[in-house]
């Protein structure tokens, strides 16, 4: 009955409307007062002497036009209720997927059955919060969902949500008299929204072969916190620490799985670090914790190295579809009352949570490419011409092939310049470009919104360029409180010598470049991601064209388009990647970083690449696809879940194929220098 | 979909109205308009049947293109206009209404409401101290499935008992299915995983808008209370106590918890709070934590005294309840917990017809849990064929004591009454109320024990409803009525001649009896782990039990039953709904005590208020115990909704002078400052009388 309403509810105003303005014209002296309800009849007196003469000429059509204006509302709600009826007659299997496409069922008449415990971990955005203590204007939702939930999908109360939703802007903490927190358990993501699967596809499939309670975890977290900081105010380290020992225990010790995903792989990364660490900073677990009590790592998208969408976030809070800006501004936007200002409240609010730095680009230059190098410069962009492929498959197979080929004399892109603003400073050498100077950066005042004069604001972004390193300047600039608060927290360099005592403090542990993994030569980490979907990679910027938003300067230069075949496409670079996360930050750590004995993998510790090509739905009804490889849609994906599935019950790397590379991101790392 | 059923009977009547006479249709479609305007706001039941007229309408060959003006189609079509407009308007204005709408409306009616105590303690400086542990009782557990039958496909990780019963109505055989567990193990029937929902929502909500934990939780909340001070701890309620820990580890779970809250709360020890069986689940906890391992939790023996602050049972059923017993023996008794709370998406839906209550029965059977809610102590605790600890409790006397007349004149009425008659509390079963009331040494009884179990021949066509009667037949039937009258001793060996397997699971998990000599070796099986009368409490000096029930409700103590006519395809016995007296507090064949109205005053208060009172051998170190009561008090009125004032076993949860009580002692206040006992019952008489020997190095009975 619920859902009855709920979806009854758009149309409420439509009917209404139309009914009002028939019963209006259409009413006339020969409909005996009695028989028209009350409601009616009183509208329709007080309206007599207005419209007498617009009835006298309504007179005639006043019979059709009632009926059929009240014969269409019958009508649609009959059919409405007919097919209501319908549905729920159906039995389930017709309405919902057919089970059978799922490995869970086929594994395990293959004999396989739960071995390792497998802890989930989620990523940003993906996980649930709910309110324990709120404002005066968030009475009555107590214990209710703010994120993922009802609530996000209509909020009736966009300002109070987002005020509920945002962090304290110095402590990067609780501000006063809120508290929201994660939602714990199973039920933190995985049915955080109706139709947005995260884990639901892979927690079904784990169940299949006997996955339960017992051996199967989701350790949430407030997604908005800096990761330490979800330590102190949580607790959700030792949480998930005492929960991965109870499980090792209560399963006939056996070592966990750890299947985390997006964020939530430098989340891990950072407990990795943090369990093995003494207190009070660490948890104490000691030199041999990780090897005692993990098998393997399957990250899930990972974003070691970062997203650029990060930086394109900060600054202005775009970003084409963009996972928690979307979901946002769809509560928001669609409310429709905030209007214009819809997207400076949600950059005001997401400024405000830590994680978001975690995710800006890491290792600098040497990583992601300079004014004049990038290891992506040989990327071709037909990904538009694959896209359009898909539809003939056969035919074009081989004329995309040579298309290929054609487009391989074309200009390669500056992926290094991350921002550049206009377009011709992002093509141009870099000998031709101004230099930056850091003086212009100062800002008198450090107020995150107001007072950037315009001036500056000007001089820093004429005809400029800047690369992984130098955007930290205009990210600085733009949002300095955040970049303050979240520098305590985060680091994004490359470390010289890891043996530096200062690489004990937790802001370095979730960067894989400045930090080692633990010694644990049994443990495995695998990579898996899709590939083959256009990421961005690098932006085009303007000046905002007027001073009414105040928090964000500039925009994305969506008229910059390239030609047909070009990377660039509405002001962005774009790149192979998953829809988020590019290859080279989601492979390079199994690809090269970590592979074999390197200064970050001391131990040795096996790695593996494993991408999933992606296919896009071939019909409506496979929701999210089963062979999709966008960042979140991958979390169906029935090849990562088979993968996910053998591992848990005992598979090595070795054992499931070892590395599955589609991509080019092994020629890319060998481009990348590194020690 | 409850349009849908509600379509039917409407139908009906607008088939058999004359579709031509037109004459007519004015008048009835003025009808339906004065019944509009009498009741706009029920809207949703008006559009039906507008709606059904409609289709009918649209059969008929199509009207005439110049009708007459108001013809009735265009009545028809107005009506449904302005119904749907009516709805929509509604429901746009209760869409925009503000949350504390309702609230505002309450007070305006009754007056302003007394402050919640979260924020009259928060105002009082109150901040959140000690950790806390909630242990949920029977049945207010949420139940998921994580793996079924064919028949229910879909429902994966769907609740199948708890929130909405929403599948209840579509498949009820494939719930029953489901819901019932292995009747040889009492583990998981093969190829079905039924598991406990974790985390706070487990039990929260029994079902929308039945709050269980909620409010305690949301009121804990207001002090400062979050996720990483409160844990639900959730298990599968139907097994039996060690088994949720072969099954699920769950006692682990809970251990490893406390450890955690302890740990990163700056070492503070936990408050638990169980209620309902939870307390005897907890009981089982303290014993299974501190025993070595392989059957215990290897914590050693100072782990309670190191983590647990005070033990604060709600409602506890220490000695078990006397409807546990009804609802094994026959799978009625008014009210029952297990079988009530099936009963509004379930006893009352057809689809079973009259053998609801023998599924019910079958299903429930299955539950290792329910066998540990059956009296324990035996005739010392409950009382022989002429004797009881309640004797002398009159119900007329309850009567009164809610009237508030003086108290003179209800000292006079008691002791009159209790000259002329009392309940024979002692007899829990007897067949026929003139077996309930005749002195001891009248009733002739013939021992059952022996009886030879018969078949009944004709009873194929039950087969599908299996229940352990039909094992017994005649013969075993007769028997069991001839004994007349049974007291809690011979109840348990009544249950194991009714239903041999049930029992043999059962008592291998639990045990009913007194202990004589705890240090007897055998007492470390965990099967007395749970019987407060078989096993010591921890070692913690420090610790503090609380033991918090309601008192001033009619509760079952004893029943009178009668063979059931139609023995063949249903259960042989039944209560006697016909016995009733006045006096003898007989009502529908159910003699009530004072009590929650599920557990009786003398099975929720006697081991705090005797049992472990002082240093007993039940309480070696001398664990400080308190008892607590809260009078009932109705709601006011409706709009109150369960009333903050209830005592009833399960609406205490939202009693306020409970809550207070239970965040004070977790904001770190002793059983002392709380203000120690406080009783309205005659719990301290009642314990008197009863004569258990409570002194460990005399073996004579104490004479108190």
């Amino acid at each position: 009955m619920v859902s009855f309403l709920r979806l009854r509810k758009p149309k409420y105003v439509e009917p209404a409307v139309k009914y009002c303005s028939v019963g209006f014209e259409s009413f006339d002296d020969q409909s005996p007062p009695s028989t028209a309800p009350r409601l009616g009849n009183l509208w329709l007196e007080t309206n007599k002497n207005k419209n007498q003469t617009k009835r006298r000429q309504a007179k005639e059509h006043s019979g059709r036009c009632l009926d059929s204006c009240c014969w269409l509302t019958g009508y649609l709600c009959t059919v409405w209720w007919l097919f209501l009826f319908l549905y729920h007659c159906l039995p389930f299997t017709v309405v919902h997927e057919v089970p059978e496409l799922m490995p869970g069922a086929r594994l395990k008449r293959e004999g396989l059955t739960a071995l390792h415990p497998v802890v989930l971990v989620p990523g940003i955005v993906t996980g649930g919060l709910e309110l324990w203590e709120g404002k005066p204007c968030a009475d009555g939702l107590f214990r209710k969902r703010l994120w993922g939930g009802g609530f996000t999908r209509n909020p009736k109360r966009p300002l109070c949500w987002l005020e509920h939703l945002s962090l304290h802007n110095e402590t990067g903490l609780d501000p006063p008299g809120i508290r929201v927190r994660p939602v714990p358990g199973l039920f933190g993501t995985d049915y955080s929204a109706p139709g947005y699967f995260v884990w639901d596809v892979l927690i079904k499939n784990l169940a299949k072969i006997g996955y339960e309670g017992k051996n199967l975890h989701l350790a949430a977290y407030d997604w908005r916190l800096s990761f330490q900081n979800t330590e102190i105010r949580d607790h959700s380290l030792s949480r998930l620490k005492s929960k991965i020992e109870l499980m090792y225990r209560g399963n006939g010790y056996k070592k966990v799985v750890v299947v985390p995903h997006s964020m939530g792989v430098t989340y891990f990364l950072h407990f990795l670090k943090w369990v093995e660490m003494p207190p009070p900073m660490g948890g104490g677990g000691g030199p041999g914790w990780c090897a005692k009590h993990i098998k393997a790592i399957v990250n899930i998208s990972p974003a070691f190295l970062g997203v650029p969408k990060a930086v394109s976030n900060i600054l202005s809070a775009e970003g084409k579809d963009d996972a928690y800006i979307g979901a946002m501004a769809s509560g928001v936007l669609d409310s429709g009352i905030l209007g214009l200002q819809a997207l400076e409240h949600i950059t005001r609010v997401s400024r405000t949570w830590d994680s978001l730095v975690s995710l800006v680009p890491k290792g600098g230059e040497a990583i992601w490419g300079n004014m004049d190098w990038s290891p992506e410069e040989e990327h071709v962009c037909d990904l538009s011409k694959k896209r359009y492929s898909r539809f003939s498959l056969s035919n074009n197979n081989v004329n995309n092939s040579d298309l290929k080929i054609g487009f391989r004399v074309k200009d390669p892109v500056n992926y290094g310049r991350i921002i550049s603003f206009g377009k011709a400073a992002s093509v141009l050498h870099s000998s031709q470009l101004p230099t930056v100077d850091p003086k212009e950066f100062l800002r008198t005042t450090a107020s995150e919104f107001d007072e950037m004069s315009r001036e500056s604001i000007r001089k820093i972004a004429a005809d400029k360029a800047y690369t992984a390193k130098t955007f930290f300047d205009l990210l600085h600039f733009v949002a300095p409180k955040m970049m303050k608060r979240a520098e305590a927290h985060f680091s994004h360099g490359i470390a010289d010598n890891l043996d530096d005592p200062k690489y004990n403090h937790y802001k370095y542990w979730s960067n894989p470049l400045e930090t080692k993994l633990p010694d644990a030569p049994d443990m495995e980490i695998y990579c898996s991601y899709g590939v083959g979907i256009p990421t961005e990679r690098s932006y085009v910027y303007k000046l905002s064209p007027s001073s009414s938003c105040k928090g964000i300067p500039y925009r994305i230069d969506s008229s910059v388009d390239g030609e047909d075949d070009s990377c660039l496409k509405g002001g962005v670079y774009f790149t192979d990647g998953d829809e988020n996360v590019p290859v080279l930050s989601a492979g390079f750590m199994c690809a090269k970083g970590w592979r074999g004995s390197t200064q970050f993998n001391p131990s040795g510790i096996a790695t593996y690449v494993r991408e999933y090509r992606n296919k896009p739905p071939s019909s409506l009804v496979e929701r999210g696809g089963i062979k999709n490889g966008a960042h979140l849609d991958i979390m169906g994906n029935i090849a990562l879940i088979e993968d996910i599935l053998r591992i848990a019950a005992g598979a090595t790397g070795e054992e499931i194929g070892g590395d599955e590379i589609h991509s080019d991101i092994l020629r890319m790392s060998e481009r990348v220098s590194l020690r | 979909m409850s349009s849908l059923r509600r379509r039917k009977p409407f139908n009906e009547s607008s088939d058999s109205k004359p579709q031509s006479e037109k004459g007519e249709e004015e008048e009835h479609h003025e009808e339906d308009h004065d019944d509009d305007d009498d009741d706009d706001d029920n809207g949703k039941n008006k559009k039906i049947p507008s709606k059904i007229k409609k289709k009918r309408w649209e059969k008929l060959p199509s009207p005439p293109q110049q009708p007459p003006k108001w013809s009735c189609l265009d009545m028809c079509c107005w009506f449904i206009g302005c119904i749907c407009v009516t709805w929509w308007l509604m429901l746009f204005l209760y869409n925009a209404m503000p949350a504390s709408f309702p609230q505002y409306v309450t007070e305006a009616i009754t007056g302003p409401l007394p402050d919640p105590p979260g924020v009259k303690l928060k105002k009082e400086g109150l901040v959140a101290k000690h950790p806390v542990v909630f242990v949920p009782g029977i049945v207010t557990g949420g139940l998921e499935l994580w793996e079924g039958r064919g028949c229910a496909e879909g429902l994966f990780r769907n609740r199948l008992w708890g929130g909405t019963f929403g599948e209840v109505y579509k498949r009820p055989l494939c719930w029953v299915e489901h819901m019932s567990l292995d009747n040889e193990t009492g583990l998981d029937p093969c190829g079905i995983r039924v598991r406990p929902v974790s985390g706070l929502v487990a039990a929260d909500y029994f079902a929308p808008g039945y709050f269980v934990w909620a409010v305690l939780i949301a009121n804990l909340a207001r002090i400062g209370y979050e996720e990483k001070n409160m844990y639900m701890a959730a298990y599968d309620w139907r097994l039996s106590f060690q088994n949720t820990e072969v099954r699920d580890r769950t006692l682990s779970r809970i251990k490893s918890n406390i450890e955690l809250l302890v740990a990163t709360n700056g070492g503070r020890k936990v408050v638990a709070i169980p209620h309902s069986m939870g307390v005897l689940y907890f009981l089982h906890f303290m014993k299974w934590v501190e025993a070595p391992t392989p059957m215990g939790g290897g914590g050693g023996p100072n782990w309670c005294s190191k983590h647990i602050k005070a033990v604060v049972d709600i409602g506890g059923p220490f000695l078990g309840v006397p409807k546990a017993i009804a609802g094994l023996f026959s799978a009625e008794a008014k009210d029952i917990a297990v079988a009530r709370a099936l009963a509004p998406g379930f006893l009352d839906n057809d689809i079973f017809q009259f053998q609801t209550l023998q599924h019910v029965m079958r299903m429930s059977r299955t539950w290792d849990s329910t066998m540990s809610m059956i009296p324990r102590g035996g005739d010392t605790i409950w009382g022989g064929l002429h004797w009881s600890p309640e004797d002398g409790y009159s119900c007329s006397k309850e009567r009164e004591k809610k009237n508030d007349t003086q108290i003179t004149d209800q000292a006079d009425a008691e002791s009159v009454v209790c000259k002329a008659r009392s309940a024979n509390y002692g007899r829990i079963i007897s067949f026929g109320k003139d077996v309930a009331e005749a002195p001891s040494s009248d009733i002739e009884r013939i021992d059952f024990r022996g009886a030879i179990k018969g078949h009944t021949a004709a009873n194929t066509t039950c087969r599908d409803v299996w229940t352990e009667y039909h094992d017994m037949g005649f013969a075993g039937i007769k028997a069991v009525a001839e004994y007349k009258t049974y007291t809690t001793e011979s109840i348990v060996d009544l249950l194991h001649f009714i239903a041999p397997k049930m029992m043999a699971r059962g008592t291998a998990h639990f045990s009913y009896g007194i202990a004589d000599n705890l240090d007897d070796p055998k007492y470390t099986h965990y099967k007395y782990w749970s019987n407060p009368l078989e096993t010591t409490l921890p070692n913690a000096p420090d610790m503090e039990i609380f033991s918090m029930y309601g008192v001033g409700l009619q509760t079952e103590r004893a029943y009178v039953y009668k063979l059931s006519p139609h023995a063949e395809c249903s259960i042989p016995f039944k209560i006697d709904t016909s016995a009733d007296d006045e006096a003898t507090c007989l009502r529908d064949g159910v003699y009530s005590v004072d009590g929650d109205e599920t557990v009786p005053v003398l099975s929720a208060g006697f081991m705090c208020a005797k049992g472990w009172r002082g240093k007993t051998r039940f309480n070696p170190s001398g664990i400080k115990t308190y008892v607590r009561e809260y009078n009932h008090l109705p709601p006011a009125n409706l709009l109150e909704g369960r009333g903050t004032l209830s005592a009833a076993h399960v609406d205490i949860m939202g009693n306020f002078a409970l809550i207070e009580d239970v965040i004070r002692i977790a904001a770190g206040a002793s059983g002392e400052e709380l203000g120690g006992d406080q009783v309205y019952s005659k719990i301290f008489n009642w314990s008197e009388r009863i004569n258990l020997q409570l002194d460990n190095e005399t073996p004579v009975y104490s004479s108190r």
